[in-house]
């Protein structure tokens, strides 16, 4: 008896099939430790949470704007900030070192799927949860810092178009600077530069328009301000609609050119890598 | 007198095993070099668009971010390792190792670990501290630096005290991830004088969390800002916290029930 040749179709469908289950798992799983996600959001709400008292500060001081951005715009930028900084949050490139040094990647490998499928499928499902812990504190925000936000049906499309591009966008770059960790057990030193490039250029520390002019131009050239700026501005600013769609372009553009610099990476490294336990 | 010997033999050791690994030092170093140049852009950032926040100039800040991080080395050096391995030490059942000393369980797991490379930290908040307060139109006095001393190591008890009270969590939920980023997260709120804060957060963050007092209250005697009744509350509400913690700790360690052998 002969079997019939796995249809093409098969293939796709097994492919969603394993994300729905990945984040099926994740989901299940991340709803247990409540109590650990709160203290990572308590802490995490406490960057933005400093940015906005300090800059309502210096805007209540000069007459209520900061290159004219009002104290009820920093609190919307930064409110939506907390959203969009639990939506980026990615399988960061530290813990390639400790998936390389304690020989999980060993098992991983043997598994049909290329690894970053597991990480993507894993933290696109504890989002779900993320956002739903999420809405308690920013609330709780909303109500104590009175954002001026009044976002059109348009900006809120591409808001969440915008935030899973953040993403998948964060993703790629993370996971392409977790590949030094296949030459060197330093990565923690390249990873603290990165981390602070992304602070500045991204918009994470401010609005952009904050920086200076030469600031603003350099981040032109690097991803980051797609991972921050661009989803906040979004939903916050008054961007024109060629711009929003224009955005969502230069972070699809963005992600594709990252996933094509991973998969060198990748290529590269893994060759490297000579099992450690498993 | 036994718990100074104690505490110094267990320091010894960790360094002595800290020295094994020398090039952490460098990586401290390039980690505090970031750090300090953050802060930097920081405040080069917020005073572009200001000359006073909240009437704190520019070296005034500068100085209350050097004690900062200063205060953060010291957590880093001696306190967090210890917690760290503490809430290891419940989650594997390991903690009899250390409950089954005839020495003070509280005392045994504050002095068991030690990073001395986070000392880096120490000295680059220092030099910052040390610019920022020579630009400060007010030269210091032999009594500020004193006071400074004193509201300093109340602080660094202070957040000793809410370091453990968190972990003694542990006997509760067990799992503690991620309770690092929260401790990281709320020490930041100590980068700007507590003042700076709408009131229900600054009584948060000077009574639940002691950050408030423990950072700005050092900063505020080099500042010529201190009032000798704040530092003598700081000194009150160091020793009341203190109590807490001890009784927190024992209370918590009731519910322990040990896992491993």
């Amino acid at each position: 008896m002969s079997v019939a040749p796995y249809p093409e179709v098969g293939r796709v469908r097994s492919f969603l099939d394993f994300y729905a289950t990945m984040i099926r798992t994740a989901i299940s799983s991340q709803v247990q430790y409540r109590v650990a996600h709160y203290f990572y959001m308590l802490g995490m709400v406490a960057e933005p949470v400093i940015y906005i008292v300090v800059w309502t500060t210096i805007a209540k001081a000069h007459g209520g704007s900061v290159n004219g951005i009002t104290a009820g715009q920093f609190a919307a930028y930064y409110i939506v900030w907390t959203l969009v900084r639990n939506m980026n949050v990615v399988f960061g490139a530290p813990y390639w070192e400790w998936r390389i040094r304690e020989g999980e990647l060993s098992g991983q490998l043997l598994r049909p799927l290329h690894p970053i499928n597991y990480d993507i499928g894993w933290f696109a499902g504890s989002k779900f949860v993320n956002v739903v812990l999420w809405i308690p504190i920013g609330a709780a925000l909303y109500a104590v810092f009175h954002p001026t936000l009044s976002p059109t049906v348009l900006q809120g499309v591409v808001f969440f178009f915008a935030i899973w591009g953040a993403y998948f966008l964060r993703t790629f770059i993370q996971s392409t600077i977790g590949m030094l960790n296949f030459w060197t057990t330093r990565g923690a030193a390249v990873f603290d530069l990165y981390m602070t490039a992304e602070l500045l250029l991204s918009g994470r520390l401010v609005p952009l328009k904050l920086m200076p002019g030469w600031v603003q131009m350099i981040s032109n050239f690097f991803p980051f301000k797609w991972t921050f700026f661009f989803p906040i501005e979004a939903l916050v600013g008054n961007l024109s609609t060629r711009s929003l769609l224009l955005g969502l372009a230069a972070q699809i553009g963005w992600t594709i050119g990252m996933v094509v610099l991973f998969k060198f990476a990748w290529r590269a490294a893994i060759k490297r890598f000579s099992a450690v336990g498993g | 007198m036994n718990v100074l010997r104690v505490g110094w033999l267990y320091l010894k050791m960790g360094v002595l095993n800290e020295l094994q690994y020398r090039v952490n030092f460098f990586v401290q170093l390039f980690q505090a070099l970031i750090q300090v140049a953050v802060a930097l852009v920081v405040l080069a950032l917020v005073y572009s668009h200001t000359t006073t926040l909240n009437g704190w100039t520019q070296p005034e800040l500068l100085t209350l971010m050097g004690v900062q991080i200063l205060l953060g080395g010291i957590i880093h050096t001696f306190v967090q390792p210890n917690m760290g391995r503490l809430m290891d030490d419940v989650q594997k059942g390991t903690l009899d190792q250390a409950l089954t000393k005839p020495e003070d369980a509280q005392l045994l797991v504050s002095v068991r670990e030690v990073r001395i490379w986070s000392l880096v930290e120490v000295v680059s908040g220092s030099i910052v501290l040390i610019v920022g307060s020579s630009r400060l139109q007010s030269t210091l006095g032999g009594l500020d630096t004193l006071a400074f001393l004193a509201a300093l190591s109340l602080g660094a008890v202070m957040l000793y005290c809410f370091w453990l009270v968190i972990t003694t969590g542990a006997f509760w939920i067990v799992r503690m991830d991620h309770v690092l980023e929260l401790f990281e997260g709320i020490y930041a709120t100590g980068r700007f004088p507590v003042g700076i804060y709408p009131s229900w957060m600054r009584y948060g963050v000077t009574f639940l969390v002691p950050v408030g007092f423990a950072v700005t209250v050092p900063a505020q005697a080099l500042t010529a800002r201190l009032h000798g009744l704040t530092l003598l509350g700081a000194a009150g509400f160091a020793l009341a916290l203190f109590i807490f913690t001890r009784w927190f700790w024992r209370f918590g360690l009731k519910r322990y029930s040990g896992a491993s052998a």
